[in-house]
């Protein structure tokens, strides 16, 4: 659980580079909202490819995989096996 | 070396002059070597630098000399060329592959091509001869290519203001006053389209190249939406940077061909066009597919579509075909000011 409150924090701060306020609740439907829209998406596959050094497929390009904070971390820890 | 070079990386010492600057203190430019850097550079070829010497005594002299204005990023530093050359691909956003290199020294050469074997090598001694090789003829000159360098001057500049700005990404964005213009290709767009179809990789969704003729003939044609799209920001024209070639049939649209260039990639535009496309078809009461053949770098233009509402349905090897949601049709980003209204669809049927 601890590991995947340090996803999201990380996410969160990921975020804040993007847009001026990252406190978003976690379950918060980030493209619903109109808070970020798809070019985010693309460059948050690619941060997290990075930062947790695992794979994204065709398949898990999935918008649903990258909706919340939560669904991120949840997507991230599925993907480190853990 | 069959990709078109597009950006030719020269050497200092004994190749873009005669003599060792750091050793001679006086160094002669070759004449030679700036009249076909001229020449290239009026057909949209690239210029940078990748030489060991103190970086501001070599700008001093490249500046005395009238030549500062032709290279972007020069890379004047103590460390390995082949690490200059990846620098000067990472600020360009352009492969290795498009890359000529100059040098005296066999020892750079090898060195180069021993890391980035992609990268065709020329000893200075042939520079000359650079004017003539196949690879680096485009076909024609389009208004885009004779400003190309103008143009990534001003994505030097942005870049620059981008890494001092210290808020969020979508206020830098906001700053820059983004104007994105599509709308129905015209017989001046043919070069420019066909020179997109042609130099761009990363960013285009099938890679199909079309003659000038077939480019011209869907202009006309009653069963093509063939759209060209351009983006100005406030410090300057990106020039004609998107393309996209639709098939209309009379219950379906399929989307032939979506391209970029490389150049506006962080700026967002791909989805914005996607999601344009989207709206037209709804409004015209059909289904939208759009043909994806994957290459090892056109990812990111697979995700475009992924995450703008686009499914697989159906995968013949590389050859995709993609079945796109008309519900949840984004809308532009507010830092996008978005003009399509001249866009006009043919009536099939």
């Amino acid at each position: 659980m601890s590991d995947q409150s340090a996803v999201i924090e990380d996410i969160r701060e990921f975020l804040g580079q993007f847009v001026s306020d990252p406190s978003v609740p976690v379950d918060q439907d980030l493209f619903g909202s109109g808070l970020v829209n798809s070019l985010f998406a693309m460059q948050l596959v690619l941060h997290i490819e990075a930062e947790y050094g695992i794979a994204v497929s065709n398949d898990d390009l999935d918008l649903d995989n990258f909706r919340s904070l939560q669904a991120i971390a949840g997507f991230v820890g599925r993907k480190r096996g853990d | 070396m069959s990709e078109h070079i597009k950006c030719v990386v020269w050497d200092l010492d004994d190749t873009l002059w005669h003599g060792t600057l750091a050793e001679d203190g006086q160094v002669v430019v070759r004449q030679e070597v700036v009249t076909i850097i001229e020449q290239l550079d009026r057909r949209g070829i690239l210029h940078s630098i990748a030489s060991r010497n103190s970086h501001d005594h070599a700008m001093n002299r490249l500046r005395e000399a009238g030549l500062e204005k032709f290279f972007l990023y020069p890379q004047i530093n103590w460390g390995s060329k082949s690490e200059s050359l990846a620098e000067i691909a990472k600020h360009l956003n352009v492969g290795l592959d498009t890359f000529a290199f100059v040098d005296d020294q066999a020892f750079e050469r090898d060195e180069v091509r021993f890391n980035h074997p992609m990268v065709s090598c020329f000893d200075a001694l042939d520079a000359s001869a650079l004017e003539t090789v196949a690879s680096i003829q485009p076909r024609f000159i389009t208004q885009d290519s004779a400003h190309r360098r103008e143009m990534y001057q001003s994505d030097a500049h942005r870049n620059q203001l981008e890494e001092r700005f210290s808020g969020p990404k979508e206020e830098f964005l906001a700053s820059l006053g983004l104007k994105f213009k599509v709308a129905n290709a015209t017989e001046d767009d043919l070069r420019r389209a066909e020179e997109l179809t042609v130099r761009t990789n990363q960013l285009n969704t099938t890679g199909l190249t079309f003659s000038f003729d077939e480019l011209k003939s869907f202009i006309s044609a009653p069963d093509r939406l063939f759209l060209v799209a351009s983006l100005d920001d406030r410090y300057g024209t990106y020039g004609k940077i998107g393309l996209a070639l639709i098939v209309l049939e009379d219950e379906v649209w399929r989307i032939q061909l979506l391209l970029m260039s490389c150049r506006v990639m962080a700026r967002g535009v791909g989805n914005v066009l996607i999601n344009l496309i989207r709206q037209k078809a709804k409004d015209a009461g059909v289904r939208l597919e759009a043909e994806f053949i994957e290459t090892n770098r056109n990812r990111m233009m697979y995700m475009t579509y992924k995450f703008n509402g686009f499914s697989e349905s159906i995968k013949n090897g590389d050859h995709l075909l993609l079945d796109g949601s008309l519900e949840d049709i984004q809308s532009p980003p507010s830092y996008i000011e978005l003009d399509a209204k001249n866009i006009r669809i043919p009536v099939t049927g």
